[in-house]
């Protein structure tokens, strides 16, 4: 049984600004919300595809993103609607998406696993795992050839972090004191593989030592420590002293997909990690502190749900992708697409 | 006979080769403990435990690469990639390395080596894990290339990959997991590489399909047959070896040839069926070769558009009735 670390160390607020806390109050209940209506979707009605939860991991994309600025990049995963709503992609166009309307964010295209809108620096949810930590290099590349002054964040799993793409990404970004952040979300599992079990050095951290970059562990179920440290790491790429490797600790709540019922872990497992809640821990921190009400939290959490409602009547109320609506998506000459 | 799934024959043909032969193995993404994702390979970890069934790292490359190690030095390893579309990730090994290990060594290296791969749009999985890859292998020599339609086939022919001396692509449609139909219980039931299989006969016109096409392909035989048109529907089994033999017996006969995948239409096995045909069969043919298939996008999210990308039976009994415009 994996055990979260230790005791639930309290949420440390000191120096942050009562503002910044609740937009990430807010930010997370979003990604939290969305998901959970899906589940309720994909339960009641007929849903293409599939869908990847991130449930219990939001204070990892919302801590990370609220250090970057609106221009900066990031690259995600098959698990990556918390990624998007972190920055700040509509909801609306998500809900269209996942139900293959035009509105939605790849007009029907990408799907749940493909995510992506240019225009906030989401560079696009990849389902090949491993796939999206070099074009994050890639984006960091251009923002130092370009002067941009711009930073990348790859976000990948502790199952991606065995691939080659990211040992080559690791070396090369280094070398050239890109203006990348390796954010490896450790979620304990790649599907039914423990990180005991699919990595021979299991502090994920440690492997930043290869490449002389920094590594750092946080406990990713704080978004104010990640947050700190993912500043740090943004500081340091865009001073120009390359990339830092952020190992956020987290824990996967519902099953790999859609559905899966994880009989590879015992229950109990993952009742303990609910403790450690994201939200429920920053919001705990926001009333001890006084620096919010209830009654304040309560417009959030009303506001929250109001934009679900709207971004599944937006997205009921939006067009099926037709077919020529393929035409412009395929390459730049078009007529290759039905030959 | 008894009848099983495909999965349930994949599964038996895995047991009964690792029962009589120590040297046979599976390794694979979430293979052990999970069971497989698509549960092809569930409980075998408790029948044989953590040496022969192993759950690897999410490392394609290791994967195949350490299967061609492992095979050149007498195991005979089953390798397991999710999706197909994840064969990329290993694709160095796979066609520089595996491909080429036996050649490149004068025929020092043995590559008993199976990489069973599975194939196919599931449904809305989009366009990184909807993909036929089979003609993407089809241009390397050194590789088989084997994809089974039906249950019996799916035991006989995953027998005949381990068994054999040369590595080979195992592709498994998604789609197919569930299909039942007799297999036989004979451990020494195998089904040799480089033999279509002709599944149905008629006499005016030849379907050849490619693993969940041949299933599609009878369907429009039932509805052509109502029409008065005799398909004779062939399942093509492997496309390494290809077996021109019985193509072009069965296009001589009819003397008009569809062929039916749902890999992309450029380049796709068909490309490499009909130019065999138009190479050795020109002389028996009425008709143009036509190929149904997948057309030439990216396999979509949207249902809408995934219906209207994959080849499905209307086309393949559209394409047929194209051979004789005046009848009704
Ligand atoms: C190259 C590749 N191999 C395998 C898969 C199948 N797969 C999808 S997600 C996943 C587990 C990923 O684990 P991790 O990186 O820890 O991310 P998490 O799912 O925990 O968010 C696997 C094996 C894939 N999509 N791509
Ligand atoms: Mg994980």
């Amino acid at each position: 049984m994996i055990s979260p670390p230790e005791t639930i160390p309290p949420i440390d607020i000191g120096g942050l600004h009562r503002d910044l806390l609740l937009e990430m109050y807010y930010r997370m209940l979003l990604a939290r919300e969305f998901e959970e209506k899906l589940y309720y979707l994909f339960l009641t009605r007929p849903m293409p595809g599939t869908m990847h939860q991130a449930t219990g991991q939001e204070a990892v994309a919302v801590g990370v993103v609220s250090a970057l600025q609106p221009g900066d990049y990031i690259t995600s995963t098959h698990r990556g609607h918390a990624h998007c709503i972190a920055k700040g992609v509509p909801v609306n166009e998500m809900m269209a998406e996942m139900f293959a309307k035009r509105t939605g964010s790849c007009h029907g295209m990408g799907g749940s696993m493909h995510l992506c809108d240019f225009s906030r620096g989401m560079l696009g949810a990849f389902a090949i795992v491993g796939a999206g930590i070099p074009i994050a290099v890639g984006a960091a590349l251009s923002a130092y050839v370009q002067r941009s002054g711009k930073v990348a964040v790859a976000f990948f799993g502790d199952g991606a972090i065995n691939k080659g793409a990211f040992h080559e990404a690791a070396n090369m970004a280094t070398l050239w004191k890109l203006p990348v952040i390796f954010v490896c979300e450790n979620n304990q599992y790649a599907l039914s593989m423990t990180v005991e079990r699919s990595s021979a050095v299991t502090n994920l951290a440690s492997r930043a030592v290869a490449y002389g970059m920094p590594g750092i562990q946080v406990d990713g179920n704080d978004v104010t420590a990640v947050y700190r440290s993912a500043l740090n790491a943004v500081e340091r790429a865009r001073s120009g002293q390359g990339p830092t490797l952020l190992e956020c600790i987290t824990y996967r709540i519902r099953g790999h997909a859609r559905f899966e019922s994880s009989h590879y872990r015992p229950a109990e497992e993952v009742e303990t990690w609910k403790k450690t809640d994201p939200i429920q821990r920053l919001r705990q921190a926001l009333i001890e502190n006084q620096l919010t009400s209830e009654a304040e939290l309560a417009s959030i959490e009303d506001r929250v749900e109001e934009e679900m409602e709207q971004a599944v009547a937006f997205a009921e109320q939006s067009e099926d992708v037709q077919p020529d609506d393929y035409l412009p998506y395929i390459t730049m000459e078009i007529n290759h697409a039905t030959t | 006979m008894r009848e099983i799934s495909y999965s349930e024959a994949i599964r038996e043909a895995m047991c009964e080769e690792m029962r009589r032969d120590p040297t046979v193995f599976l390794m694979g993404e979430d293979v052990g403990v999970f069971g497989g994702v698509w549960g092809v390979s569930h409980d075998m970890l408790a029948e044989f435990g953590e040496e022969r069934v192993r759950d690897t790292p999410i490392s394609e490359i290791a994967i195949i690469g350490a299967g061609l190690g492992a095979a050149m030095m007498g195991m005979r390893p089953i390798a397991e990639i999710m999706f197909g579309d994840f064969l990329m990730c290993a694709g160095d090994q796979i066609v520089n390395q595996v491909a080429k290990a036996r050649f490149m060594s004068g025929g020092k290296a043995q590559v008993p080596l199976t990489i069973r791969v599975t194939t196919g749009a599931p449904g809305s999985a989009a366009a990184q894990h909807s993909q036929s890859p089979e003609s993407w292998f089809m241009n390397i020599p050194g590789l088989k290339i084997v994809v089974p339609a039906t249950p019996a086939d799916a035991k006989g022919l995953l027998k005949t990959a381990i068994r054999g001396e040369d590595p080979v692509i195992f592709l498994e449609h998604k789609m197919l997991y569930g299909e039942v139909g007799p297999v036989p219980e004979d451990e020494n039931f195998v089904v040799p590489f480089g033999q279509a299989n002709i599944i149905r006969e008629g006499k005016d016109v030849t379907i050849v399909g490619v693993s969940i096409m041949v299933k599609k392909a009878l369907q429009a035989a039932d509805v052509l047959a109502k029409e008065g048109i005799e398909a004779e529907v062939i399942d093509v089994r492997t496309l390494v070896p290809l077996d021109r033999e019985t193509l072009i017996r069965s296009v001589a006969k009819t003397n008009h040839v569809i062929i039916a995948h749902e890999a992309h239409k450029r380049a796709g096995p068909g490309a490499e069926i009909a130019a065999m045909l138009a190479e050795d069969a020109v002389e028996y043919l009425d008709g143009p070769i036509v190929r149904v298939a997948a057309k030439n996008v990216p396999l979509p999210y949207s249902p809408v558009l995934e219906n209207y990308v994959l080849p499905n039976v209307n086309d393949i009994v559209e394409a047929a009735k194209s051979f004789w415009p005046g009848k009704a």
